[in-house]
């Protein structure tokens, strides 16, 4: 199992710095440069800059200087907020971004799971069908349309909580809840399928004829395995929650990670675009891993192979 | 002991052929029909949309500015009096055609790419699932912004830069489906009497490949056309003043409290294709056979 675990690591190193180095060679690629727009700028005062942020090197030497500064944690400053390590900027947003983050990941759970599992054990009864519709419903409501119509209602009719902005101590429910409802959607779904295909199997069957009640057939015998594609899509699924939903993050005005993503690329940041992806891609990786953790204990049949 | 066997067609009358019967069974249920009809409407609402709609969707009338529903304009304006079905008659001709076009780069390099590495297994097939598994690993957000901002914000690189990271699970499942009919009885047997690569690749690969296309395919319009919306409504994809759903939710967003039809008509429209088009998808995976597309590890 170490052995397991030790491999993906570096595994997972490997993916963290093939996605800085295909970041890099995109930037790289791409026609201008960080300090291309300011015309104004003196070109030998253009010049100093360039020099000053290692620009003027050649790629293979700035996509070095970038690996090693990776490898060793010395990140680089970013180019648009002088004195600013991309580090610092980084952990400056993300704490709000989790804060968001995570009850949206606990709302989803504690929507979804009972959701799905309801619909799974009645199959084609109404209540299957009103779930399943509900979740349908949840997966054609994404957060640009539900994310503005809960700021609507609960913002602007109700005055529950504030439209927008990070200032008072429950700013996090409303984004939370608009992105809580959209995953418990797919892992409603999830979950229905799972617990279904399990509830076909053998072994069920096996149990219900040694006589088990319906609960303990349920929880002690379906529910390990019927969660493993739901623990599948938590992966990739509490990656994207944490740093942060781009558009969620937009509509109610939230200073969390999602904002430098996408000013990173809009001003030419190109130090923390990187340092946004590498991050991502991290956060990313480090979640596969523990699911792979966690299914390889729940489901002998997968076990620790690397 | 090998016996030889006549033809079936010789024995049995002809059955009808999978596609036909896949398709009944695709209209046998109401909800999907119940799918299919407005959203054919839609779509024919929208390709002709410069017929149908009332007004040019760029006209303004600033004595209107922004007036709710009307008889005149049933959706109501927006602050520039702008009529508000027809904007989004035209920005759903823009939405649905990135979807779909982006969806065919999908494919296109999906397949290829999938039958590439199924086909040539071994060393190559690992190598090449590796760069999609590390491609899975990629903020693709990331990629696609930089993407559209750095090369422009042209129409035709919107589509081709959503196309460009959607083609990675299509890639997955063509080559599970290759692998998987690789080892068939009905391949080794065309081998066996002195077919060609490309006899096998065509006659009998490409058709057993088509059902999981069609349904993935179906499936990754609506997630194209979310992600197009999202592009849009973050000012990165589609640019005012042309509209898509994603522009005319960003816009009814900015307006909300003073004008919420804005955001209720665009929102709909969009909300009541996605869940169409997802219906519609889950009818083609169950009408084509559910079992054969598990992708193997």
């Amino acid at each position: 199992m170490l052995r397991f675990i030790l491999s993906r690591i570096i595994q997972g190193f490997v993916v963290v710095f093939a996605v800085i180095v295909i970041t890099f060679g995109l930037l790289k690629a791409s026609p201008g440069g960080p300090f291309n727009k300011e015309r104004q700028m003196q070109p030998h005062v253009r010049a100093m800059i360039e020099a000053y942020y290692g620009l003027d090197q050649p790629w293979w030497v700035q996509l070095w200087r970038h690996v090693k500064g990776y490898a060793s944690f010395h990140f680089p400053e970013s180019l648009k907020m002088p004195g600013r390590g991309v580090d610092e900027i980084i952990a400056q947003g993300f704490p709000v971004s989790a804060a968001i983050g995570i009850p949206a990941l606990l709302i989803a759970l504690a929507l979804g799971i009972p959701l799905g599992a309801f619909a799974a054990l009645k199959p084609n009864s109404i209540e299957d069908r009103a779930s399943m519709l509900l979740a349908m419903a949840g997966l054609c409501m994404p957060s640009l349309v539900l994310g503005p119509l809960i700021a609507m209602i609960f913002g602007l009719k109700l005055r529950w909580f504030n439209v927008s902005g990070w200032y008072d101590a429950d700013d996090w429910v409303l984004p939370a809840a608009t992105l809580g409802i959209i995953y418990s959607a797919y892992i409603a779904r999830l979950t229905r399928g799972g617990l279904r295909e399990t509830l076909a199997q053998d072994f069920i069957r096996t149990a219900r004829a040694k006589g088990a009640s319906e609960g303990a057939v349920v929880f002690r015998h379906a529910f390990k395995l019927a969660c493993l594609p739901v623990l599948n899509y938590l992966g990739p699924a509490a990656a994207g929650l944490l740093t942060g939903s781009l558009v969620t993050e937009t509509v109610f005005q939230i200073p969390g990670l999602g904002q430098h993503f996408i000013s990173a690329a809009v001003n030419r940041d190109d130090n923390l675009a990187m340092a946004t992806a590498a991050f991502y891609a991290t956060l990313i990786v480090g979640f596969n891993l523990l699911v792979d953790i966690v299914q390889a204990a729940l489901n002998p049949k997968i076990g620790f192979k690397s | 002991m090998v016996t030889a066997t006549l033809p079936a067609a010789d024995v049995h009358p002809p059955s009808p052929s999978p596609w036909l019967s896949a398709w009944r069974r695709l209209t046998a249920s109401r909800v999907t029909v119940a799918a299919m009809c407005p959203l054919a409407l839609l779509v024919l609402a929208c390709v002709f949309a410069d017929g149908i709609a009332p007004y040019d969707p760029n006209a303004q009338d600033l004595e209107l500015k922004a007036t709710p529903g009307s008889a005149a304009h049933w959706m109501g304006t927006d602050p520039l009096g702008r009529d508000l079905a027809t904007r989004i008659l035209h920005g759903g001709r823009v939405s649905l055609l990135v979807g779909v076009l982006a969806t065919g780069v999908a494919v296109v390099i999906g397949v290829g790419y999938g039958l590439v590495a199924g086909l040539a297994g071994s060393r190559t097939d690992a190598a090449m699932m590796r760069v999609v598994d590390i491609l899975y690993a990629f903020p693709f957000m990331t990629f696609v912004i930089i993407l559209t901002v750095v090369f422009g914000r042209q129409f035709w690189l919107l589509f081709l830069a959503i196309g460009a990271v959607e083609w990675l699970t299509m890639a997955r499942v063509v080559r599970g489906q290759v692998l998987a009919l690789r080892n068939q009885e009905f391949v080794t047997a065309a081998r066996a009497y002195g077919a060609r690569g490309w006899h096998v690749l065509i006659r009998h690969m490409l058709p057993n490949v088509a059902g999981p296309v069609i349904v993935y395919a179906s499936l990754t319009v609506p997630g194209v056309m979310l992600l197009e919306a999202t592009l849009s409504f973050l000012g990165l994809g589609i640019q005012p003043p042309d509209a898509s759903w994603g522009v005319l939710i960003r816009d009814g967003a900015d307006n909300m409290e003073t004008s919420p039809w804005m955001l209720f008509f665009p929102a709909l429209f969009f909300s009541a294709t996605l869940l169409a088009l997802n219906i519609i998808g889950d009818a083609l995976r169950d009408a084509l056979d559910p079992k054969s597309f598990q992708e193997p590890d």
